[in-house]
């Protein structure tokens, strides 16, 4: 008989009556030869133990015991329906909460791009001291550069030129139906070394990095050609407009290949040397990933590719002008190095890698939480089963057959909760990446359910398992029978192990809350800092022409918008604040050498300050006569930073070739970031031609984006050269800076109250317990005299002890943990009283409400009634 | 498989030879046959009938099938696997090898 069919043998319910029936048979034979029944009943033996036998060789009989256990385990959840589905709630919730937590950190650092090598793919990036003196890293790269390193390193690694993904308009057909999309210029040669097939059509390939502007050819991903062409295979030979070429399109790529930027899902692969600046020097507009050869060691590699990113850099900075000496030998300086890049490499990585990481740490310790109430629940019920357990150990059940019983159970409780769990992870792992990254613009990340998270939730619900099951099942296997009968176990040892779990609980739950206070902080303050501008009712449309055209045009169309309806006020800007975008260089004052600190622009019109509401200290904005001749409104950091705080008006700096004379001083305003110090800031007027800028329009009305659609209209309706790419409000930019700080702050919040939550009720489980095993000696202590508050007070000692000790664990974890999310801070004293103290009067509060019920019954218990009982 | 010792491993090869020559029988025909050819001279315990058949018949030597006697009862009618008649022959050849060295021992010592 095979192995299967003992197994189905397990589930069999007839087993025993098909032996019994044989045996019957065997009787029943022998009473017809004439023996005589009694006489073959007792040669036969014993038919119960024969039967026995028997079965454990037809069935597995440790996968019959655990059948046995596994029907037991579940009826006795089912006969405490409250508390099971309390604990399979908690649990679920804290598992799904792990489980979706390990999906983002997979997806987003862990997984290995579906490429061949990924193991030996790395990034290169640069370690220096950056132009404001502090130290910093940057993966950016001339192509010209990247093209010596690659020659230099070729016969061990393949180097590959990858643009960071961007948003870029493409129009198919006419010229008013743009679309947005995501680009990367990439090396062509990255399709056949990563060894991907195209799903139609041909991939790009080495023979198109040949020559800069020759090879106008695009990929589409598998993701996007079913999102816009609906898999239709007649998009090749299909062109499009991106900027002043025409792209042809020759293939689409393997469906799981999204890009290299992880975070982003890549629309359209085009080659590097479509890119403008693929043959200069000083752009730096692409990461450069390394494919090592198998078998090939990273030192030398990362040696060589030092060497001749350093000497192409010395050879470079010969031309740097405007420039202090210290900070050329900075930028000479710096250290290339090789970061493994298995997973891809992207910005989204770089921000969130912490904060995933400090989200998975308070799951884990609310899964822990949890875990502890679980444990406290089943020590609880073992203490309730003692009896029962003893029986078990009188009639001859093995120690390892309580364990297994008691696991048992536990598992039922674990597995159960984690298929919650499973659908909640299904469904928060989405929510969270839905909320990477600003409504209009959000994060893709593919988040697939497959063997890596069916075994992490799988590993989980084990160690779960374990750890809240194996505790109270060695306590119910050690059961020893004879004074369990008696009904005088030693009550003492089960309530230590209890209290030492209730001290754990309330450590993390004060981690918990500690690290949500100080995130929910940063989010407060980076939402309610100082802004220089006023943000609310203000519209921002980035504008583009074919070409670069005259600024009168430009002024046209500012003067058609002031018409318009529900307008205020209108300006051009280079770009809206708040944007990525940056334009900076080194100032020197009145003819002296260049200062060491950076300044930077931005192009603004006339009535820029007036649209955007910054305040001015002094002097006035442009008039018409101060665009030509070069004035200059600047910020209050940069008078600080370059006049020594004195009054610049009438100054003179130049920039480069570029000279300016300060007009006017503005509030200090955040220019591409919240969070970063207010950088030194100088409003300049526009070049004489341009081709895309900003207007920003202040609108009357509340909602400004209800004009959009009139405003994008109107553009080109003044100037047929224009239209309009983006249309942003200045608040969404604001929201779009505190993405991050609002995911974690809410993220945060949730699972604190969550883990309060948990832990309330575990304390509230342990008190009711305690007071439940001694009424007896609470019956006799009031039947001697006791006062109410004298019980209350024993009652609660033990345990409120535990909670100081546990806070003050939990106060020790925090002020350790701090410097871990440091970074992830902004403007919070994290060791301060201010954000110390509260987690602490509510975690008091919180076990002050949880012991108020047990202390109720433990004053109401009568003396007579409790000593009578049992 | 577990180690049988002599007299299990003679029950064993009784009831497979019993087997190879009249197929189908059910448990009680098995110790009645083994009875008759050894003019009553072997008894099979009837207790430990049932665990060796079953043991075999998870072995996979031999394998059982239920039938209905004339009687109109059901009962369970083994017969011999291939497995069965090559361990058969194993047990017969090993059977020979231990009678022969006893009878040795008996007459030279």
């Amino acid at each position: 008989m095979s192995i299967l069919s003992r197994i189905t043998n397990v589930f069999r319910r007839d087993v025993s009556r098909d032996i019994d029936e044989e045996f019957e048979g065997h009787i029943a034979d022998a009473i017809e030869h004439g023996r005589d029944p009694a006489e073959a009943r007792r040669a036969f033996g014993s038919p119960l133990q024969l039967r026995e036998q028997s079965r454990d060789l037809r069935l597995l009989p440790w996968l019959d015991s655990l059948r046995a256990d596994a029907v037991f385990g579940m009826r006795q959840l089912l006969k405490r329906k409250v508390t099971s589905l309390a604990a399979i709630l908690s649990l679920g919730l804290a598992i799904g909460a792990c489980t979706a937590a390990f999906r983002l950190i997979d997806a987003l650092l862990l997984r290995p791009l579906p490429v061949a090598g990924a193991s030996r793919l790395y990034m290169l990036y640069r370690q220096g001291i950056g132009f404001d003196g502090k130290p910093q890293t940057f993966d950016g790269w001339a192509y010209p550069s990247f093209e010596l390193m690659r020659a230099a390193v070729k016969d061990q690694a393949d180097l590959l030129a990858v643009s960071y993904a961007e948003q870029v308009d493409v129009t198919y057909r006419s010229d008013q139906e743009m679309e947005k999309v995501y680009l990367q210029y990439v090396s062509g040669r990255m399709f056949p070394d990563f060894e991907l097939r195209p799903a139609l059509g041909r991939l790009l390939s080495e023979r198109d990095d040949i020559s800069p502007g020759a090879h106008p050819y695009a990929v589409l991903s598998y993701d996007y050609w079913a999102r816009r062409f609906d898999r239709n295979p007649n998009v090749l030979g299909q062109t499009f407009h991106m900027g002043e070429r025409i792209y042809q399109i020759v293939g689409v790529g393997p469906a799981a290949f999204t890009g290299t930027e992880t975070g982003t899902v890549t629309d359209v692969f085009v080659p590097t040397m479509m890119h403008p600046g693929a043959i200069r020097n000083d752009q730096t507009w692409h990461r450069s990933l390394a494919l090592l050869k198998p078998g090939v060691a990273v030192e030398p590699v990362r040696a060589n590719l030092h060497a001749t990113s350093r000497a192409f850099e010395l050879d470079r900075a010969k031309g740097f002008t405007g420039m202090t000496k210290q900070s050329i030998e900075h930028f000479i300086d710096q250290t290339l190095m090789l970061a493994p890049a298995a997973s891809g490499a992207s910005g989204i990585q770089q921000e969130f890698r912490r904060s995933l990481i400090a989200l998975g740490v308070l799951v884990a310790l609310v899964l822990l939480i949890a875990c502890a109430n679980v444990a406290n629940l089943m020590t609880a019920q073992a203490a309730a089963r003692a009896r029962e357990m003893a029986l078990r150990v009188a009639i001859g059940a093995g120690r390892w057959r309580l364990v297994q019983l008691v696991l048992v159970e536990s598992a039922w409780l674990a597995f159960l909760a984690a298929s919650l769990g499973g659908i909640f992870a299904w469904w928060a792992a989405p929510f969270v990446v839905g909320r990477i990254n600003p409504p209009d613009n959000p994060a893709r990340l593919p988040l697939p359910a497959d063997f890596r998270v069916l075994a992490f939730g799988l590993a989980l619900t084990l160690a779960v398992t374990f750890l809240f099951g194996l505790a109270p099942a060695l306590r119910a296997s050690a059961v020893r029978p004879a004074s369990a009968l008696k009904g005088g176990s030693d009550p003492h040892a089960r309530r230590r192990l209890m209290h030492a779990l209730v001290g754990v609980q309330v450590a993390f739950c004060f981690l918990v809350i500690f690290i949500a206070g100080l995130f929910a902080a940063t989010f407060d303050r980076l939402s309610h800092r100082e802004f220089g501008f006023a943000p609310d009712r203000v519209l921002t449309l980035d504008t583009v022409a074919q070409h670069a055209q005259p600024s009168v045009f430009w002024d046209q169309v500012t003067d058609h918008l002031r018409t318009v309806p529900g307008v205020e006020s209108v300006a051009l800007a280079g770009w809206p604040l708040l944007t990525p975008n940056g334009w900076n260089g080194f100032v020197s004052v009145n003819g002296a050498p260049p200062g060491p600190v950076l300044a930077y622009f931005l192009s603004v019109s006339p009535g820029w300050v007036e649209a955007m509401r910054t305040p001015l200290i002094e002097g006035a904005d442009f008039r018409p006569a101060d665009t030509a001749s070069g004035g200059a409104i600047v910020n209050e950091t940069f008078v600080r930073q370059y006049f020594n705080g004195a009054s610049p008006l009438g100054q003179a700096f130049a920039k480069g070739r570029s000279r300016y004379h300060v007009i006017g001083v503005a509030r200090d305003a955040p220019y591409r970031s919240l969070r970063e110090p207010i950088l030194p800031v100088a409003y300049v007027p526009f070049p004489t031609a341009i081709r895309t800028a900003t207007f920003i329009v202040r609108t009357s009305s509340a909602n400004p984006l209800a004009l959009a659609s009139t405003l994008r209209q109107e553009i080109p309706r003044a100037r047929p050269e224009f239209r309009v790419s983006n249309i942003r409000t200045q608040a969404d930019l604001v929201r779009a800076q505190t993405v991050r700080e609002r995911l974690l702050a809410m993220l945060a919040l949730f699972f604190a109250a969550v883990a309060l939550l948990l832990a309330t009720i575990g304390l509230y489980g342990v008190l009711d317990y305690s007071v439940l095993q001694r009424r007896r000696e609470i019956g006799i202590r009031m039947a001697i005299g006791a006062q109410a508050s004298d019980i209350a007070r024993r009652i609660t000692r033990e345990v409120f002890a535990m909670v100081m000790v546990g806070a003050i664990a939990g106060l020790a974890l925090g002020l350790a943990s701090v410097r871990y999310i440091e970074t992830l801070l902004y403007r919070v004293n994290a060791t301060g009283p201010a954000m110390l103290l509260p987690p602490l009067l509510v975690i008091l509060a919180a076990a002050f409400l949880a012991a108020l019920p047990a202390v109720f019954r433990a004053v109401r218990i009568d003396p007579v009634a409790s000593l009578r009982a049992d | 498989m577990p180690k049988t010792d002599s007299l299990q491993g003679s029950l064993d090869l009784l009831v497979l030879k019993i087997l190879s020559r009249r197929p189908r029988l059910h448990g009680y025909a098995i110790m009645t046959a083994i009875q008759e050819i050894s003019e009553e001279i072997l008894r099979v315990e009837e207790g430990s009938l049932y665990p060796a058949l079953h043991r075999m018949e998870e072995a996979g030597w031999i394998r059982a099938e239920w039938v209905i006697k004339e009687s109109g009862r059901r009962a369970r009618a083994y017969e011999l696997t291939t497995a069965g008649r090559k361990q058969l022959s194993a047990e017969e050849v090993r059977w020979q090898a231990v009678t022969s060295a006893v009878g040795r021992v008996l007459r030279m010592a």
